[in-house]
């Protein structure tokens, strides 16, 4: 009785100001304190008032705050707030073409049909009865790049659409194989639920390599805003193509052609040609901290960030911090893992003079990150999708920290 | 903690690392595992929305520009402007592009590489506050006005499963598949 009451009052307490937490202190059992005539600095230690007891769902201490940045088609990663290469389910950035819809995990059903033998319907309890699968890989919106002409942009605007899970659901193989897939089929169709009632056309081999149908995401079901009950998980290629709330796979020897792989996600490159079905996400890093809107001191830094490649594993990452005149190596944190985002750092002392510090992200197959100016080389002077150049970060004088284009 | 784990098979597997591993109580993974049931014809019909270019997919019905008009002002042109290139909304018909600024516009007439996908993209997911909700006709109508009104159809031209994938788009032939590949060159 009196330990529930201490109990709740201290929970209020922790919500509440200096008048809540004297009432607490005179109904508790440690009178003494505030006979004793505490300053309210003294009341405020925690170790003089019982904390709140075990609960049903934890949540992030109140002076924690990071948040996605919400528009009225995305919501983006706070990259800079965070620590790791795990990005919080929360925090998971957003991106879709008719909203989140609202699906009740017992009426769930994907179906399969096309060219296969057998034709099938999977409840979501057929799905978790198939051998699982767990990895852990990035996801990247292929449309993941801006710039900011005074430098005040953060790492969350520059490239926030990139988030990292956990994810566990069936090998698309194994239901490749219990459909019976025909050996003439090259692509298949993958369409999710929402009300875009969003289609990518995906080649076949994709599926029968390392496609997972989804329904676990750190741990815990998908969210709602990640394809809840369950998604296609393609590891290393453009977030568009992990088709959400996946409802359909259609089996077939051609690409469909649906919007969303030719009015978008489709880039124009040199002469005057459009590129399409550019599915993998090439190799970038960036550095997160510092980052704007950070300020810096003279002394010493760890300058630290994030790397990935949809190709393959992150092999080195180079540092630079004199804009780019010379280059050094990041230390890589383990585990490096395949198509996943691998954390770096650098320790670097700063004198206080101005300069520039950028990062460079090299993989297993040998791709370089390029700067900005080799991209645009490469594509004819056309921006667009696929863009992951070399970002760089000016140290003012001052210890401010703006973006800089490379 | 070796002898606690693996107490039930050490009988017969001795200090033989290897051949532990390789007789884990794991059975060998069948053909068929069984779960979930076949589908019905009608329940993939009722699924099976997709149109591909050769027209597969394409349903019975048929419609022209003069009735898409109608239907356009109705229902669509709230979000994509009264002639397709106000706006708000994306840009449905190239129009004059001479008064717009720095982005290369990039719409059905000079982008889009597939007629099909007009009849597609409409029926999936048009009108963006009622998506679904438009019968195969009224799809047909509108596929052929947004077609006309960016000059690649007559005005009276009837557009069905037949006609649809015959048109000719301008864009296709600038599109070219991905040709990035592994390693150091930047594409
Ligand atoms: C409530 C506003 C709204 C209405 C009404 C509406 N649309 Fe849209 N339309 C949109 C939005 C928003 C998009 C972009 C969706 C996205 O980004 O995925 C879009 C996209 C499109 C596109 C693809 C454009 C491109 O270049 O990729 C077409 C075609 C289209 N609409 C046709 C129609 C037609 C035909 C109608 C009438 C039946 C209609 N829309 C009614 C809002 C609307």
């Amino acid at each position: 009785m009196e330990i529930e009451k201490v109990n709740k009052i201290s929970r209020r307490k922790l919500l509440g100001g200096a008048a809540t937490a004297a009432v607490m202190l005179v109904q508790t059992a440690s009178g003494k304190a505030v006979q004793a005539g505490f300053t309210h600095a003294e009341l405020d230690d925690p170790t003089k008032v019982p904390g709140v007891l075990p609960g049903t769902l934890g949540s992030r201490s109140p002076f924690e705050k990071p948040v996605k940045a919400p528009s009225s088609t995305s919501s983006r990663t706070p990259l800079q707030d965070l620590y790791g290469t795990i990005t919080p389910s929360d925090l998971h950035f957003e991106r879709h073409h008719g909203g989140v819809p609202a699906i009740d995990p017992a009426q769930y059903k994907l179906t399969i049909h096309g060219m296969v033998q057998k034709p099938m319907v999977f409840t979501l309890a057929d799905l978790k009865r198939f051998p699982s699968v767990t990895r852990v890989g990035f996801l990247e919106c292929s449309g993941n790049y801006r710039g900011a002409d005074d430098g005040k942009i953060r790492p969350q605007e520059i490239c926030g659409l990139t988030s990292q899970s956990e994810w566990t659901g069936v090998s698309l193989s194994t239901l490749f194989r219990e459909v019976g897939v025909s050996s003439k089929a090259s692509w298949f169709l993958a369409e999710g639920g929402d009300s875009a009632v969003m289609t990518r056309s995906i080649p076949i081999k994709k599926g029968w390599d390392d496609a997972i149908i989804a329904y676990a995401q750190n741990g815990e079901a998908v969210r709602p805003e990640q394809g809840y009950p369950a998604r296609l998980f393609l590891p290393g290629w453009e977030g568009n193509t992990n088709i959400k709330w996946i409802r359909r796979i259609e089996v077939s020897d051609q690409p469909f052609m649906t919007r969303e792989e030719t009015s978008k996600y489709t880039e124009p490159v040199a002469d005057g040609k459009i590129r399409q079905f550019s599915f993998t996400m090439d190799a970038r890093s960036i550095i997160t901290y510092p980052s704007y809107p950070a300020q810096v001191e003279k002394g010493y830094i760890e300058i630290r960030g994030i790397a990935w490649s949809g190709r393959g594993k992150i092999v080195t990452v180079e540092i630079s911090t004199n804009a780019g005149k010379s280059w050094n190596t990041a230390v890589l944190q383990e585990p490096v893992m395949d198509k996943s985002i691998t954390a770096f750092r650098f320790l670097w002392k700063w004198d206080g003079s101005p300069t520039e510090i950028m990062s460079r992200a090299v993989d297993e197959t040998g791709y370089v990150q390029p700067f900005l100016k080799q991209l645009l080389a490469a594509r004819g002077g056309n921006m667009g999708y696929h863009f992951n150049p070399v970002t760089a970060w000016a140290i003012e004088r001052d210890g401010r920290v703006l973006f800089r284009a490379t | 903690m070796a002898g606690i784990v693996v107490s039930a098979f050490t009988i017969k597997v001795k200090n033989d690392r290897q051949t532990f591993l390789t007789q884990s109580d794991t059975l060998q993974p069948p053909e068929r595992y069984g779960f979930g049931r076949v589908a019905t014809e009608r329940e993939i019909a009722m699924l099976d929305i997709d149109v591909r270019p050769d027209g597969k997919g394409l349903p019975p019905g048929q419609g022209n520009s003069v009735r898409g008009r109608e239907i356009y002002i109705a229902k669509c042109s709230a979000c994509h402007g009264a002639t397709g290139v106000e706006g708000p909304n994306d840009r449905l018909v190239v129009g004059d592009t001479t008064l717009v600024k720095s982005r290369r516009v990039k719409t059905i007439g000079n982008y889009w590489p597939y007629a099909t996908t007009v009849f597609d993209y409409v029926r999936r997911a048009m009108p963006f506050n009622a998506p679904g909700s438009l019968t195969d006709e009224e799809v047909y109508s509108l596929t052929a006005y947004l077609l006309h009104a960016n000059g690649l159809i007559d005005a009276k031209k009837e557009l069905n499963a037949k006609s649809l994938p015959q048109v000719v788009m301008p864009a296709k032939k600038y599109f070219v598949p991905d040709d990035r590949q592994d390693g150091p060159v930047i594409r």
